[in-house]
């Protein structure tokens, strides 16, 4: 028989959501940029700058935090028995989705764990991404109660579910191998920000331990922040969005005590006031993450847990961070990028089309 | 008389969501539900429990769980 699972309590979820929020907070005051403590999508994006799939200068770092995720997952997946090496339903809708969720939230400037920090501090347009995320994770709940489903996925070679893992210990190792040169773009392989976001970062030992620590906690509470809005619109459960609650008021007690807490609508950092779209591309992300089963952060525990399908979700995500930069889709403190309309149109008619045509019945 | 909801392989919500509409269907007092995660195990026990069910019991075999939920 296992030992109760402590985080899998109310009190457990809500533990994790303080931590996260508090350390998320502190991330900044190391030197993330602002309200940007940990962002999953911005931290993928620049990780996807960083080997240069796209080569938007300011955005362009490993972030250690997410590598953190990863094997932080790993270790408490293990530690615990839970480690489940699985994949095989429908991981190139998966791929898509990523790549959709990811264009959407850079729109946005923020994945809904950003969309917390921003609100926690006081940026006013985390509201309407807030709202748009909460659209979108709607809309799939309605394709979930119609049977929207992916199928199953089937167990596989425990080696198979470290793949991801592995592709973590390889930037992990491109870091240490080249390390950042002050005053220089590029360090062999790896690009560098010279200013912007990606040039802000904790150092990266801290980055680490606090990813792994999150990534460790994460999994053992099954935290998750699409999960948080889903199950309380689909059940009416509030388990998992007690744990976003607590993760936003952990991050505004801190931004509070730390200085940190800036309220308004213009001059915030990473961010842009376009409320249509600011809404619209957190719709976008929210849909997507819905259909795909977790936020960005839960899909890189779940990565961790040797779940192959939601690795290809995270690489969806990187692929769509290197199409959101080379064509234009991502937004910059100035607003919405030239092709950006555009792209989460698209990005909605082909979530709608996946979450239309993609029904089973549960025992198929 | 119990049914049997196997939602091996399915990530979340599936399993909850099939084991709450055999609630609803309110044919049987006793559902055994099959999952393959610890998450899905606590994610369909929690579900199961809001609605006025009990867990009565839940069996390990391998990678697998069955869990057994009766009408409270």
């Amino acid at each position: 028989m296992r030992i109760k699972n402590v985080f899998a309590t109310r009190w457990g979820i809500i533990g994790v959501g303080l931590f996260i929020g508090v350390f998320a907070a502190l991330l900044q005051k190391f030197g993330n940029p602002g309200n940007m403590g940990v962002c999953v999508a911005c931290f993928e994006r620049d990780i996807a700058g960083a080997l240069g799939l796209h080569r938007a200068g300011v955005v362009q770092y490993i972030r250690p935090e997410i590598i953190g995720f990863v094997l932080g997952a790993l270790i408490a997946a293990y530690l615990f028995k839970e480690y489940r090496p699985r994949l095989g339903s429908a991981p190139i809708v998966r791929f898509v989705l990523g790549a959709f969720a990811m264009i959407g939230a850079l729109v946005f400037l923020g994945c809904p764990w950003r969309a917390a920090l921003r609100l926690a501090g006081g940026d006013g347009n985390a509201i309407l991404g807030l709202l748009g995320l909460i659209f979108g994770i709607w809309i799939g709940t309605l394709f979930l109660k119609k049977g929207y489903n992916l199928g199953r996925a089937q167990t596989t070679h425990a080696a198979a579910g470290w793949v991801l893992p592995l592709i973590m210990v390889g930037l992990l190792a491109l870091v240490i191998i080249f390390p950042q040169v002050d005053g220089q773009d590029k360090s062999g392989v790896l690009f560098y920000s010279q200013k912007g976001p990606g040039a802000m970062h904790a150092p990266l030992l801290v980055s680490l331990i606090v990813g792994l620590a999150i990534g460790f906690l994460a999994q053992r509470s099954r935290f998750c922040t699409m999960g948080a809005i889903r199950d309380f619109v689909l059940f009416r459960q509030t388990h998992l969005l007690l744990g976003f609650i607590a993760l936003v008021v952990a991050a505004f007690v801190t931004n509070l005590i730390v200085g940190q807490f800036h309220p308004g609508f213009t001059g915030q950092p990473v961010a842009h006031d376009m409320h249509v779209w600011n809404f619209a591309g957190m719709t976008l992300a929210g849909l997507a993450f819905a259909l795909a089963g977790g936020c960005p952060g839960r899909q890189l525990f779940l990565s961790g847990e040797g779940d192959g399908d939601a690795a290809v979700f995270v690489l969806g995500m990187i692929v769509g961070a290197a199409f959101s930069h080379n064509f234009g889709l991502a937004s910059s403190p100035k607003g919405v990028g030239p092709y950006g309309i555009e792209a989460v149109i698209i990005g909605l008619i082909v979530c709608l089309l996946i979450g239309f045509t993609m029904r089973k019945r549960s025992n198929a | 008389m119990s049914t049997k909801v196997d939602a091996r392989g399915l990530s979340c919500p599936q399993p909850v969501l099939m084991t709450l509409d055999e609630i609803k269907a309110g044919k049987t007092d006793e559902i055994e539900v099959l999952v393959d995660t610890e998450t899905s195990k606590e994610n369909v026990s929690r579900a199961a429990t809001s609605q006025g069910w009990e867990v009565k019991n839940v069996s390990e075999d391998g990678d697998e769980y069955t869990i057994t939920i009766k009408k409270g």
